[in-house]
């Protein structure tokens, strides 16, 4: 038991650690999708195909 | 013992919901930014796809082509550039800011960099990241 219990500690101190980690280091995965909605509002492209439209045919 | 398994197991899963969380992009500074420039595109797009105007690889919009832009116009598309980059530049240091890291401004404007390079339409004039000018294609 005594064993367990310290390798509970050193697995909430590890935790610990990683959740300071979380806090200080750059969230890139969130900040790319936080940039993506900003451009879509920007752009105005909610919705919309990236593509142009097609080009009605000349008579 | 369970019990402080399944408690370290809560843990964890808090831990990656924070780390895949969202940015706090709602703030009214950011949303005057994205007005802003929102009503600057329409005037902006046409320079955009004649390429005059181009997207640069610090996050910012730039004249490459001055000669491709009437001298009668040039001054107003240099207001329209002036006035997006300190848009942008305001845009990226009130998101650092809004999240308690002013000091992430560098990598919140890298990160706007590359997804308004990826995003642009064909056609547009982005730089790459050794400052090589290519039209999107």
């Amino acid at each position: 038991m005594m064993r367990c219990s310290g390798i509970l500690t050193l697995l909430a101190a590890l935790l610990a650690a990683g959740c300071v980690t979380i806090n200080i280091y750059f969230p890139a995965s969130a900040a790319e999708k936080a940039a993506d909605t900003i451009i879509d509002e920007v752009w105005k492209l909610q919705g919309k195909p990236a593509a142009v439209e097609p080009k009605e045919k000349a008579p | 013992m369970k019990r402080l398994l399944l408690i370290l197991c809560g843990w964890l899963v808090t831990a990656a919901a924070l780390a895949q969380g969202n940015l706090e992009i709602s703030t009214p500074a950011i949303g005057q930014f994205k007005a802003s420039m929102g009503a600057r595109h329409a005037q902006l797009l046409p320079w955009y796809q004649s390429g005059a105007v181009g997207l640069a690889r610090d996050g910012t919009v730039a004249l490459r082509e001055p000669g491709a832009v009437p001298l009668a116009q040039r001054q107003a598309v240099n207001a329209l550039v002036a006035g997006e980059n300190a848009d942008r530049a305001g845009l990226y240091r009130e998101i650092a800011r809004a999240n308690g890291n002013p000091g992430w401004e560098p990598d919140i404007r890298a990160t706007f960099a590359q997804r308004w390079a990826d995003r642009a339409p064909a056609g547009w004039w982005v730089q790459s990241a050794t400052g090589v000018w290519q039209q999107k294609k």
